[in-house]
């Protein structure tokens, strides 16, 4: 470990000093940042301002992200806005990043873009980006050297044509608990060739209930040897050759990176490309996707992990601050009363005043702020021009400029004020609840992949309401009287949003709160339940779940797996059955779904004849019946109910052996009940036209050379048989 | 590789740049080397980019008739704001710039006092420049103050020393005023303006001259400190103290050399590296075995970040561990340092940032631990702490002797070569610039 250690500080050493400015002048390096995310996650404090200008530890994060490329080498970005455009330009326009010697930053504008993809369609209209470039959002924070990723990805390119993406990721363990990584993003499987560090396999909305993952079997038959990961965390920084627009204009579905474009790459195996991962270890990197993730990160810079991108540490635009013991960070010209305690990893602004008796820990404090007395502020993260008023008390929440709590006013965690709410004397905000000026956009799509229809429409809708957020401002006071309006105490301005439909149970996962202690333990416990249901299952049908790692993965393994699917086949049909009959579907219908299920685990007919027949005889035994006659009548009355749907798949006598077959284990094994019935329920089915004679002499035949014991139900209904031999002799 | 390099990562020079092209719209060249100027690793390095970028603004300065001195001071002073503000770790940016107005100080004193010496042909223009200075209330009291002695000038320190064998062989390096004084004969009052600056540039080289070759200077002594068969150790590594090692080497001592890696950056292997390419019997130990092998140990030789006012040194942590072994050993502790890194402040004084805590993956690895940084869970707040400081401070009397450029000296010295060096009235430059912004 500590050898490991010190050679990858030798290895980051010799990074340092290969990274000169000559080196990577040779070919400008150029970046794409997206300084728009696409998704709704930090409503409603989007609505009023982009997501790139919210300030990070007192820093716009896109300022981060800036730094980083600059200082990673990069010579020209290409900044894409969309929502809020005009606010990012006038931002940038009036920093100092448009006045670099050696770092160009330019700007492209435009309004109806809804997603990544339509983003980088629109780029490759334009046809700025000559080589290499990296990919990344104006949401992400690193401090990692570019350097060796880059060469990897130009060696790689030089070798292969079709490596058209490198992909940074980083080690990071996910909870076992709740299934998500600390940024509080799901846990993310990857598969990853460890000799060549290709990416195979990628998923982020892994189902987890079921506790497993599938493979496609072709990764495990065409590589030697793939790694399996779910400790990785995606940074969010691609580094991209050309082609990958051109990817993006040809297939025009492509709207999401990875959802659409890095899956997509890896399952189409036509035009053979490929992505590459870099991991990085030293150095750190994370997007901001969620509240929870700006938490997490804001720490981080706290921490100091983010070196030199910390607030004592002047990179762009922040103020002079200073370190102090145990992590304090305090800016000039604060006003502190000598009572007041600031506890440790907290930062506060410039020009902020703190009241007598206060308390503050583990929460970033911006400029300009007033905090009176008897104050609690608990790992949360106050804005610009706050004004809180005695008595308050706020934890975990994240507070936006120019709010004013009245005095005595208490913020439940995971709250989210956005700009100039005014939460009224006493009034006791609820936990995990979103208050803005602006009403709750009425468009609801909980849909996935809505999302982006639903961004759209938000920010249109945005585009009216400015006009028009003073005038509602005036509104407010007369119409919050209404009923629908959860009013915020005397004097309060602004709307709890009402949380949107399925997100309700999700909420604690992305919010700026930690994870309560019962939604924990109540996860753990479900953990629990579930590890049992799996290893229960595991003995009761001996499924091979797990990955099949041996590459001589032989006859006897694919036996076993086509073996678990014709039980998990049954097992359908059988549910399916049930419903109909519950639900007295129509047999056509039926029919039609059984069909599908055929088609989708890939069954002869004969497997669906005997699948109907094994879930009829089972309702048939399931039917309550206190003698064997009654079993009988049942069984009767159901195979006539449903003889429709069986004979559609008894097209030839084959099938017709096969339920035969099936009804004969059935007695000796699942259904007892039905083995003194045997003869008798033949006898019906073939009064029902659904065993022709014919096959139930073949079968006889076939029986003739078996053991002793297989023959039980043959010559229980040898009359049966006899009668039918003459039967058909007395026809010749 | 030096140890006291300052980050190799940009600080802040998108500010200096704006700041800096706001103030001076005019030149062009000075922004684009301000760009690169947190790019630099090493004090030395980051020194002399400091002086060059001071010179380059003297010479674009529009020097106005009267109060020539006062304007530069002030251009200086502005822009040595902003350079020590977007690096204050690194002092040795601060020291350069209290060289530069102490060298615009002297030259101006030196003209004057030639002009009063040599004078009397217009008595009447000297007033008037004198009531010209009087408005300018930092410098008036000097000159004036420096004026009335400057016939009875007392020698400095240095002078009064320069017989003694130890600076034989170093060039006179004290501040320039001593030098200029010969050089500016001429009172003449139409050349005045154009003279003192191109006096104050020459200083400005000399002084670059100087940390340009301070590493000489200092390795040339070499010989006088390291006998044969002597074992001596270091920490981490130090571009000084390499060339200084070279330099015995090269003079044919024999001699071992343990090094203690200097954790966490480990760049004492480094150091062992290029010692064995150079031939030097060379011992690797960790920094903790330091106490276990100090007694084999005749002289500890290390580099250093800043050496303060009280002889105090800033040094890469981990050498107060080496001091205090060292005394407990009797083993002499040699600081090596060039002497810009002698700086005018004390320890003590709250404007000096003593340190800088860096990125804690120097340590761990953040993957490993991730799981005991996840806030999501418990109370929110981390338990898990990393402090990652990169100076240790030893106190002056735990330094044997000091060998700077301008020779050996012991710690209590060092106050008096300081005032040599800077004078008092630029201590202030940082506490203007931390208020400024």
């Amino acid at each position: 470990m500590g050898a490991q250690k010190k050679r990858a500080a030798a290895a980051a050493a010799a990074a340092r000093v290969s990274e000169d400015p000559d080196d990577l002048a040779r070919q400008p390096l150029q970046a794409i940042l997206l300084a728009d995310s696409f998704t709704t996650k930090f409503r409603p404090i989007t609505l009023e301002r982009p997501k790139v200008l919210l300030p990070l530890v007192n820093v716009p994060m896109i300022n981060y992200t800036l730094a980083w490329l600059e200082a990673a080498g990069v010579a020209e970005v290409f900044v894409f806005c969309c929502a809020h455009s005009k606010q990012v330009i006038d931002y940038l326009e009036n920093s100092e990043w448009f006045s670099q010697p050696n770092f160009t930053v330019k700007t492209i504008e435009s309004h109806n873009i809804i997603s990544a993809g339509d983003a980088l369609r629109l780029i490759y209209e334009q046809n700025v980006i000559h080589g290499d470039f990296v990919l990344i959002s104006g949401d992400t924070v690193s401090n990692m050297s570019l350097t060796q990723a880059l060469q990897e990805h130009k060696e790689r390119k030089k070798k292969d044509n079709n490596a058209v993406m490198t992909m940074i990721i980083k080690k990071s363990k996910p909870s076992p608990i709740t299934r998500q990584s600390r940024l509080g993003t799901d846990e993310l499987f990857m598969a990853i060739d460890p000799n060549t560090k290709q990416l195979l396999y990628y998923e982020d909305k892994a189902d987890h209930s079921k506790g497993t993952i599938c493979l496609d079997k072709m990764l495990l038959a065409e590589n030697p040897s793939i790694s399996l990961h779910n400790d990785k965390q995606d940074c969010y920084i691609d580094i991209c050759s050309p082609e990958v627009l051109s990817l993006f204009t040809d297939n025009f579905d492509y709207q999401h990176l990875r959802r659409h474009f890095v899956k997509g790459l890896l399952l189409d195996d036509i035009m053979g490309y490929k992505i590459f991962t870099h991991e990085i270890h030293s150095s750190y990197a994370a997007r901001i996707d969620n509240y929870r993730s700006y938490d997490i990160v804001s720490k981080d810079i706290i921490q100091r992990w983010t070196y030199p991108y910390v607030p004592d540490v002047k990179f762009c635009g922040n103020r002079a601050t200073k370190l102090e013991r145990r992590g304090m960070y305090r800016a000039l010209e604060i006003e502190q009363s000598r009572s007041a305690q600031v506890g440790s990893f907290t930062v506060i602004g410039y020009g902020t005043k703190i009241g007598s008796n206060s308390k503050i820990s583990d929460s970033v404090i911006g400029e300009g702020c007033t905090i009176g007395s008897n104050v609690l502020i608990e790992g949360s993260y106050i804005w610009d021009n706050v004004i809180i008023e005695d008595g308050c008390e706020l934890r975990h929440v994240i507070v936006c400029d120019g709010v004013i709590m009245k005095a005595g006013a208490v913020l439940k965690p995971g709250v989210v004020l956005s700009f100039k709410v005014v939460i009224g004397e006493r009034f006791v905000v609820p936990a995990y609840s979103k208050v803005s000026l602006l009403q709750q956009p009425t468009v609801h799509d909980s849909d996935e992949e809505l999302e982006y229809a639903d961004n759209s429409s938000g920010t249109v809708e945005f585009s009216s309401i400015q006009g028009t957020a003073d005038q509602s401002n005036g509104e407010m006071t007369s119409e919050s009287s209404e009923a629908h309006k959860p009013k915020l105490g005397t004097g309060g301005v602004g709307y709890i949003w009402s949380i949107c439909e399925g997100g309700q149970e999700e909420e604690w996962r992305h919010s700026v709160a930690p994870i309560p202690e019962d939604k924990l333990t109540e996860l753990s416990e479900a953990m629990d339940d579930d590890q049992e249901l799996v290893t229960q299952d595991r003995t009761a049908l001996s499924t091979s779940g797990e990955l099949i790692s041996d590459s001589n993965a032989s006859e006897g393994d694919d036996n076993e797996d086509s073996k678990d699917d014709s039980v998990y086949f049954e097992k359908e049909v059988e549910a399916t059955f049930l419903r109909a009959v519950e639900e007295n579907v129509k047999v056509d219908h039926v029919i039609l779904e059984v069909n599908s299920l055929r088609l989708s685990y890939n069954m002869t007919s004969a497997d669906c004849a005997g699948a109907v027949f094994y879930s009829m005889m089972k309702l048939a035994i399931k039917t309550p019946h206190s003698s064997a006659s009654e079993l009988q009548q049942n069984t009767a009355n159901i195979i006539t109910t449903w003889q429709k749907l069986l004979k559609s798949y008894l097209l030839e006598i084959d099938e017709e052996i096969e339920i035969i077959l099936k009804f004969e284990e059935m007695c000796l094994e699942s259904a007892k009940e039905f083995s003194p019935l045997f003869a008798r329920i033949l006898h019906i089915l073939y009064d029902k036209d659904i065993l022709q004679e014919d096959a139930i002499l073949r079968w006889a035949d076939e029986k003739e050379g078996a053991d002793e014991s297989d023959k039980v139900f043959v010559r229980q209904s040898e009359k049966f048989i006899q009668w039918l031999r003459e039967a058909s002799e007395e026809e010749d | 590789m030096n140890t006291d390099d300052s980050s190799w990562w940009p600080m802040g020079d998108g500010v200096l740049c704006n700041a800096a092209s706001q103030t001076y719209p005019s030149c062009n060249t000075f922004t684009h080397a301000l760009s690169f100027f947190n790019k630099i690793e090493g004090s030395q390095a980051t020194a002399r980019q400091t002086a060059e970028l001071l010179r380059s603004v003297i010479s674009q300065q529009r020097v106005p008739y009267t109060n020539q001195a006062g304007a530069l001071i002030d251009a200086v002073k502005a822009i040595g704001e902003q350079l020590i503000a977007a690096n204050p770790v690194e002092l040795a940016v601060g020291n350069i710039v209290r060289r530069v107005l102490h060298i615009i100080r002297e030259e101006d004193l030196s003209l004057t006092t030639a002009a009063i010496g040599g004078l009397n042909l217009s008595a009447v223009s000297d007033d008037e420049n004198d009531d010209d200075r009087d408005g300018d209330s930092t410098l008036s009291a000097a000159a004036v103050a420096a004026a009335a002695r400057s016939t009875l000038r007392p020698p400095s320190l240095q002078t009064l020393l320069e017989d003694t064998p130890v600076s034989a062989a170093v060039p006179q390096t004290s501040s320039s005023g001593g030098d200029s004084e010969g050089k500016s004969k001429s009172a003449d009052k139409s050349s005045r303006s154009r003279k003192l600056k191109h006096d104050v540039i020459e200083a400005v080289n000399e002084l670059i001259q100087d940390i340009v070759t301070c590493h000489e200077q200092i390795a040339e002594q070499a010989v006088e400190h390291i006998h044969q068969n002597e074992v001596i150790l270091t920490l981490g590594s130090s571009r000084t103290v390499l060339e200084f090692l070279f330099a015995a080497k090269e003079k044919k001592r024999s001699f071992r050399v343990f090094v203690a890696e200097g954790a966490p950056r480990y760049q004492g292997h480094l150091l062992a590296k290029e010692l064995v390419a150079r031939g030097l019997q060379t011992t690797l130990i960790t920094d903790s075995a330091v106490f276990a092998m100090i007694s084999r140990v005749n002289m500890v030789i290390v580099g250093a970040h800043a050496v303060m006012a009280n002889g105090g040194v800033i040094a890469p942590v981990g050498m107060n561990l080496v001091a205090l072994a060292a005394q407990k050993h009797a083993v002499p502790f040699v600081v090596l340092a060039g002497s810009h890194k002698l700086c005018p402040l004390y320890p003590h004084n709250p404007e000096v940032l003593l340190n800088e805590l860096r990125s804690p993956s120097e340590l761990l690895d953040f993957g490993e631990f991730s799981d005991c940084m996840d806030f999501g869970s418990g109370s929110g707040s981390p338990l898990l702490h990393v402090v990652n400081p990169a100076f240790d401070y030893v106190p002056p009397k735990l330094v044997s002797l000091f060998i700077t450029d301008a020779g050996g000296h012991n710690p209590s010295y060092m106050y008096r070569l300081i005032a040599d060096y800077y004078s008092a009235d630029d201590l202030v430059v940082q506490r203007r610039a931390t208020a400024g912004n």
